[in-house]
């Protein structure tokens, strides 16, 4: 992924800031809680909403399957439609076809739709360091480029800013892109969308080459879909002569029927809309209407490895509409930067460690960013069950095992930093399996109780530092019940 | 129909008090519970932490423990979830890694005789008002595992609607999860404890004197919580509050 987030420390230590930065954690509750409850009120007024979860599980669970029939029919479809079809097995591949398409227009300038899979390769990167600007024009990741900044949230890239901060950052950075921001600039929401409107149309109007990402493209025709709500994604999509897309190949359906489905869902689950304000869709080139060129780069970047997992595939039906996000409270507190990845929160715990691996230590401490609470599931379009997959996760980290790595089956070494906790849980596993040694533990530890620190050394500090240590009973429950039951039930299978 | 109560290990050594209410509570309704001695742990943190081949010997000796009851009721949310949502998917794992339908079948048959307490209550006993006297504002905290895997729904409100003098407050953020999370609370500290502090103000904003939940991990958590900030507010749990009569008014 994007070369921004290399060397991230875990998500703990991540974490353990933006916990304390009020202005983060008041711009995100606010932001949050208020989708959360709009999705809430958009959902319930579909009253085939389960069952449109279900159809949106089992179409991307058989596109999935059967990749191998709709990657190759959605090729036939764009060239048929006057596309041109590249197939880049990671970033840098998917870097050098974009960077070489871009380069070959003689243009030194891009203008891009907001685009998940161009962040996950870090392509404005990549394009900088070959003497080509990339003009983000979605407002938050204008936001996020004007202020040097990396994105947050799937959605809204800059939902850790809020408008002062906005104010400011239009003021100080927008000259350095192209037309300043007026000099009366207030941070009313009118104000800086018609200043961003006003530096973002100067590009539209020049640019001759645009990126997008797609939120579909459908195997039968070679359509591409793009959902969005401000407009600037049908600008960049229809003005230039050239058009790039980059797409993930887990973004196919099979037919436009299928959109059905997804464009009652997404909508809903992201911005709480029942319909999304601008949806674009295109079908290779048209003569004298639209770019003259397409070019579709298919993106697999870690994506047949998480295919071939049998319990972490689930993640790849993600329509990345960051329903998961706006739910999740270790999201809310942690901020999206701690998740060291373009995707953050829930998803991008489950996603970033399958494609990237577990190995980093930002990577092996994701599956671990989560208190299991299941809130991520319940929202779920697509009824990804991200604790299940967390839990998986956790066990390729602390037990190694089977896995995919660029197309090769590897058995991955346990990671480490795991050896207390291993030895705890044989321990803690020996003595739950012998009644007698628990209930001596128990004896023990009750027995002792009034030697028991109030706050607790080393490692246990990480509880009682802003928690009280329970105080150890005089007996356990077994002993009492003994004492005052007697004997005679209670043997191992005693009731039977 | 022979009751086991499984306590579940948290409660046995920590939690004495809340066992002896539901052997109190149950034993009142007129359920004859018995208590299993050979029962140790259900291998839930080791699963939910990555250990799910060190939680096997557990679940397996949960099913040989309880196998022979008609019953197996427990006051723990998340100990409940794990063996009716986790012990099947642990079984499917063990086939899907070429091990066989063994594990499956030794575990399939604990799955559905397992309850927590107030789905035993209302679902098996078939009461809403088991006759308890409690006099105090009280506010509920719906566990996650409770509230979602196994959909306790309003179960536990309605057991405590019926409570004479008890005073029912609502929890604003109440599905909110409360920070516990099992090793995630010493994982993510800073992120845990800012969840817990959350809950805490939520429950105090209520005016109520007692927060009550159907899991005493996740009550460990916010009591902890409670005691460093000196908060006026205790936890307890739900079988306290529902085994209190006027003859023996709980705490």
């Amino acid at each position: 992924m994007s070369g921004t987030f290399v060397g991230m420390p875990s998500f703990p230590e991540a974490a353990h800031d933006a916990v304390r930065d009020a202005t983060l954690r008041a711009n995100l509750r606010h932001a949050t809680h208020t989708i959360r409850a709009k999705r809430a009120k958009a959902v319930a007024e579909l009253d085939d909403w389960a069952e449109l979860r279900e159809a949106g599980r089992q179409i991307k669970d058989h596109t999935l399957r059967h990749l191998d029939t709709y990657l190759p029919r959605l090729e036939e479809s764009v060239v048929r439609a006057g596309g041109t079809v590249h197939w880049a097995a990671d970033a840098d591949e998917a870097n050098r076809i974009v960077t070489g398409l871009v380069q070959a227009t003689g243009e030194r300038e891009v203008v891009k739709v907001k685009s998940m899979a161009t962040q996950e390769i870090g392509l404005n990167e990549a394009l900088a360091a070959e003497g080509i600007t990339a003009y983000e024009t979605d407002l938050a990741e204008l936001i996020v480029q004007l202020g040097d900044d990396r994105p947050s949230h799937i959605l809204v890239p800059a939902i850790h800013r809020n408008r002062g901060e906005i104010r400011d950052i239009f003021a100080r950075t927008m000259s350095e892109w192209g037309r300043p921001a007026p000099e009366d600039l207030t941070d009313t929401p009118a104000e800086l969308a018609e200043a961003a409107r006003l530096h973002l149309r100067e590009k539209f109007l020049r640019a001759k080459v645009g990126i997008s990402g797609a939120n579909f493209m459908v195997a039968d025709t070679g359509t591409l879909v793009v959902v969005e709500s401000e407009g600037n994604g049908r600008m960049c999509l229809t003005l230039p002569e050239t058009l790039i897309s980059v797409v993930g190949i887990e973004k196919l359906v099979p037919s436009w029927q299928d959109l059905e489905v997804f464009l009652q869902t997404l909508p809903r689950s992201s911005t709480a809309e029942r319909m999304n304000p601008y949806t674009s869709m295109w079908t290779g080139t048209t003569d004298g209407d639209g770019p003259q060129a397409f070019h579709l780069v298919l993106l697999d970047n870690g994506r047949t490895d998480t295919l071939a997992d049998e319990v972490g595939r689930q993640a790849l039906r993600c329509i990345r509409c960051s329903a998961c996000l706006n739910v999740c409270p270790v999201y809310e507190r942690a901020g999206g930067h701690a998740y060291g990845s373009v995707y953050p929160g829930p998803i991008g715990a489950i996603l970033s460690p399958q494609l990237r691996g577990t190995e980093s230590e930002i990577d092996a401490s994701l599956p671990y960013a989560s208190s299991l609470c299941g809130a991520c599931y319940e929202v779920c379009p697509v009824a990804i069950d991200i604790p299940e997959v967390l839990v998986h996760l956790r066990e390729r980290v602390v037990q190694g095992g089977p896995a995919t790595r660029r197309g090769k089956k590897v058995t991955l070494r346990p990671a480490k930093g795991h050896a207390a906790e291993r030895a705890a849980m044989r321990a803690a596993g020996l003595a739950f399996a012998h009644p007698g040694a628990l209930a001596f533990g128990q004896r023990i530890a009750a027995r002792t109780r009034r030697f028991h620190p109030r706050r607790l050394p080393g490692p246990g500090r990480a509880w009682s530092d802003s928690r009280a240590v329970p105080e150890m009973p005089a007996e356990p429950f077994r002993d009492w019940w003994q004492r005052t039951r007697g004997t005679g039930t209670g043997e191992k299978g005693g009731a039977k | 129909m022979r009751v086991a109560l499984f306590l579940t290990c948290v409660n046995d050594t920590l939690y004495p008090d809340t066992g002896k209410a539901v052997v109190k509570l149950l034993t009142r309704l007129g359920v004859d519970v018995d208590f299993p001695m050979a029962q140790t742990c259900c291998g839930q943190a080791h699963y939910n932490t990555g250990y799910r081949h060190r939680a096997e010997p557990l679940a397996r000796h949960f099913a040989e423990v309880f196998g022979g009851y008609d019953a197996i009721v427990t006051p723990s949310g998340s100990c409940g979830a794990m063996v009716r949502e986790l012990y099947p998917r642990m079984g499917e794992r063990a086939r899907a890694e070429g091990r066989g339908d063994g594990l499956a079948a030794e575990l399939a048959p604990v799955v559905p005789k397992t309850y927590e307490l107030t789905e035993f209550l209302v679902d098996v006993v078939g009461v809403t008002d088991v006759g308890a006297y409690y006099p105090h504002r009280v506010t509920y905290h719906p566990t996650c595992h409770g509230l979602r895997s196994l959909g306790l729904g309003e179960r536990p409100t309605r057991l405590l609607g019926a409570v004479k003098g008890l005073e029912l407050v609502e929890l604003p953020g109440a599905e909110e999860c409360c920070g516990f999370g099992g090793t995630f609370a010493v994982k993510n500290p800073d992120v845990s404890a800012a969840m817990g502090l959350d809950k805490v103000r939520a429950a105090e904003s209520t005016g109520a004197g007692v927060l009550c939940a159907a899991d005493n991990s996740c009550l460990m958590h916010i009591g902890g919580t409670m005691t460093r900030l000196d908060s006026g507010m205790r936890p307890v749990h739900i079988a306290e509050i529902l085994a209190s009569t006027e003859d023996e008014v709980g705490t």
